[in-house]
């Protein structure tokens, strides 16, 4: 198995498609909750497995483009198939995945195995009939959106008005419309005529979920851009900047790296953007640009280690947020494979661990202490002896219900509610 | 001022300094630490992976860093003193105290000896080859940008080592711009060919490295062996331990 590289349920919640590092993708299925096995409300079973990106090499630059699949972001449905969006460095590809359980059977000029039956045999007509056969779930390339990209694409967005979706590389920002895949509109640029000028790129963009007219858009500088596509063609003046000034007390050589920003989601309301940077997720309010409205500390631990993680590349971990259904609690990974919830309205977190050893299947999730000093207690963990290599930097929460997703390198784990 | 022992507990201050790393200037700490973090990050920038495109946010990060290190750096006037020591004992140190740089804080927080830095130094300090370690620290003097040296020269002027400086990072973002597989030989091309072996050892561990591959902070407790590179000599296994220290194999 791959290392995971992407997460994300579709908008009813039924499908839970993985990306890899290999460039598959494999869709889970919700199974039908039956009444004979109540406890086993829904599990999640591989419903498609596909190859969606393949290694490629740029001749002219004489690098390898990666297969690993960056971002999947789903359609929403309007028949019985399914779309899905996914995305590797450079190229965008529309998926269809419908399933298939019947087969015509009884035609006239091939016989059953597919060979050519002998003309003057035929005696008679027949008509096919489709007779059922086992479910046969097919994914089939529909679009490939390519060489818009010069820079590495982080996001994909699909937009309210399901006609189009926008794809972000590290400077600029393409929109698309589904059904053209020779030409797209660059909506935002950020590449300065000299390259050596250029201090900053763009994380992570997505789509107003309500108003097809706005994005945002995040920077390694820690700030948020709100874009109106209605002011003009090239929308490099900002509607809205989001930015918090900087604590001068606790300011270092680090303060720019931890700020960037690694990923922004707005709020199922569309009221709010979260954003997380390197120790924190951020809530900040669309109405209020110059700080954010809640902030909570994800691992400050960390913040006296970070000439270590700078050494070992840790500090450019790129960490995904995500929002519950009701947009009450606000989820992220961390290190060890642990990840964190912060409840918007009770202000309490709790910190879990994804991981085989530690807990059973089906088993409660056990809430885990990190102790930063002076005596550690039993079942607490000192933060010299967390694991930097398991991190967990995809998670998903299902839009309705609550379900989570979390990616812990090359294993998927769900979880879900205890039913009384 | 108390006589302390050898037990490397904290790193707060010029008579620790003295009294465990012999032969250094007393150079105040803050400095020192800056100085590390200016050549870890050099190292970063310059040391590209080749099939695969670099990183770009994280180029632009690390090279911000620098930047702000060498705005202050030029502010305060250090960087011209630091770069009058163009000795191949002082890159050492530099090297040394990047150790110091990542444990201090970490000891700080437990307020115990680490073993593993002790036999690191003891190894640096007991080994007879210190042309090995010269080579290192001279090709890392070479591999920062040029400036260091044309600073040299140039000391009465702050804006031109700052050009300097640009242009040289200019250089590393054209690099990463305009890939091509000779780029990391274009960027060691300054290196002497008696340096070849550094060449080969640098280039096949980033190969080895993976992404985002962290041991935990542990990092410096057990060297672990080089890459299976056999043409290194015995006397290259030294440069081994510190180019892993820096780029974290």
């Amino acid at each position: 198995a791959d290392i995971i590289s992407t997460v994300e349920f579709n908008h009813t919640g039924e499908l839970l498609a993985t990306g890899d590092k290999g460039g598959r993708v494999v869709i889970f299925q919700r199974e039908q909750e039956s009444k004979q096995q109540p406890q086993r409300r829904g599990e999640y079973n591989v419903y498609s497995t596909f190859q969606s990106h393949e290694p490629e090499f740029d001749y002219l630059k004489s690098l390898e483009i990666e297969e690993k699949i960056n971002k999947i972001r789903w359609l929403p449905q309007h028949n019985a198939a399914y779309f899905l969006l996914s995305t590797n460095d450079k190229t965008v590809k529309l998926w269809k995945v419908s399933e298939r359980d019947k087969r015509p059977e009884g035609y006239n000029l091939k016989d059953e195995d597919g060979r050519l039956r002998d003309p003057s045999m035929i005696t008679t007509l027949r008509v096919p009939v489709l007779r059922p056969m086992d479910l046969m779930v097919e994914a089939t390339p529909r679009r490939v959106f390519a060489n818009a990209h010069t820079y590495h694409i982080n996001s994909i967005s699909v937009n309210s008005d399901y006609e189009t979706y926008m794809s972000a590389d590290d400077l600029r920002i393409n929109l698309w419309n589904f059904e053209i895949t020779n030409q797209s509109f660059n909506i935002v640029d950020i590449k300065p005529a000299n390259m050596e000028e250029l201090t900053e790129v763009i994380t992570a963009a997505e789509f107003h979920p309500h108003h097809c007219n706005a994005f945002v858009y995040s920077s390694s500088k820690g700030t948020i851009r709100l874009c109106d596509m209605r002011a003009s063609a090239l929308c490099d003046r900002h509607a809205k900047f989001f930015e918090e000034p900087e604590d001068p007390s606790n300011r270092s050589f680090f303060s720019e790296i931890i700020s960037s920003i690694s990923d922004v989601k707005f709020s199922h309301s569309g009221r709010y953007i979260l954003t997380r940077d390197y120790l924190t997720v951020k809530v900040w309010d669309l109405n209020m640009e110059n700080r954010p409205m809640e902030t909570y500390q994800v691992h400050d631990y960390l913040r006296s280690k970070l000439c270590s993680l700078y050494e070992n590349d840790c500090i450019f971990d790129k960490f995904e947020c995500v929002w519950n259904g009701s947009d009450s609690v606000i989820m992220t990974g961390s290190y060890n494979n642990f990840f964190r919830m912060f409840d918007r309205n009770t202000k309490r977190d709790v910190t879990l661990e994804a991981s085989r050893e530690n807990s059973k299947p089906r088993a409660v999730l056990k809430p885990r202490k990190v102790c930063v000093g002076g005596k550690r207690r039993k079942d607490e963990i000192s933060v010299d002896s967390l694991d930097f290599s398991k991190k967990i930097l995809h998670t998903a929460w299902h839009p309705s219900e609550n379900i989570i997703a979390v990616a812990a390198t090359n294993n998927l784990y769900i979880f879900q509610d205890k039913v009384n | 001022m108390f006589v302390r022992g050898l037990k490397r507990k904290c790193f707060d201050g010029e008579e620790d300094i003295e009294g465990t790393l012999a032969g250094i200037k007393a150079i105040p700490s803050y400095n020192l630490q800056r100085q590390s973090l200016l050549d870890m990050s050099l190292v970063k920038l310059q040391l590209c992976h080749m099939l695969v495109e670099p990183n770009l946010c994280r180029s632009v990060l690390i090279a911000n860093t620098v930047r702000q290190i060498q705005e202050e750096m030029t502010q305060d006037g250090t960087w011209q003193m630091i770069n009058t020591q163009s000795t191949g004992q002082t890159s050492l140190d530099r090297l040394v105290s990047t150790d110091i740089l990542c444990r201090s804080s970490r000891e700080q927080a437990e307020g115990k000896q680490v073993p593993g830095y002790s036999s690191f130094n003891k190894d640096f300090e007991d080994d007879q080859t210190q042309d090995s370690s010269e080579t290192m620290s001279t090709s890392s003097s070479v591999q920062a940008p040029r400036n260091l040296q044309s600073n040299v020269w140039e000391m009465e002027n702050p804006q031109e080592s700052r050009g300097n400086f640009q242009k040289s990072l200019d250089q590393i973002f054209e690099t990463l711009e305009n890939k091509s597989p000779n780029s990391v030989e274009d960027l060691f091309s300054e290196v002497d060919n008696s340096y070849y072996d550094l060449d080969t050892m640098l280039t096949g561990m980033m190969s080895n490295t993976k992404m985002g591959h962290c041991d935990g902070l542990e990092t410096f407790s057990s060297p672990t062996t080089a890459t299976s590179n056999s043409n290194c000599k015995s006397d290259l296994n030294e440069l081994d331990h510190i180019v892993e220290i820096l780029v974290e194999s």
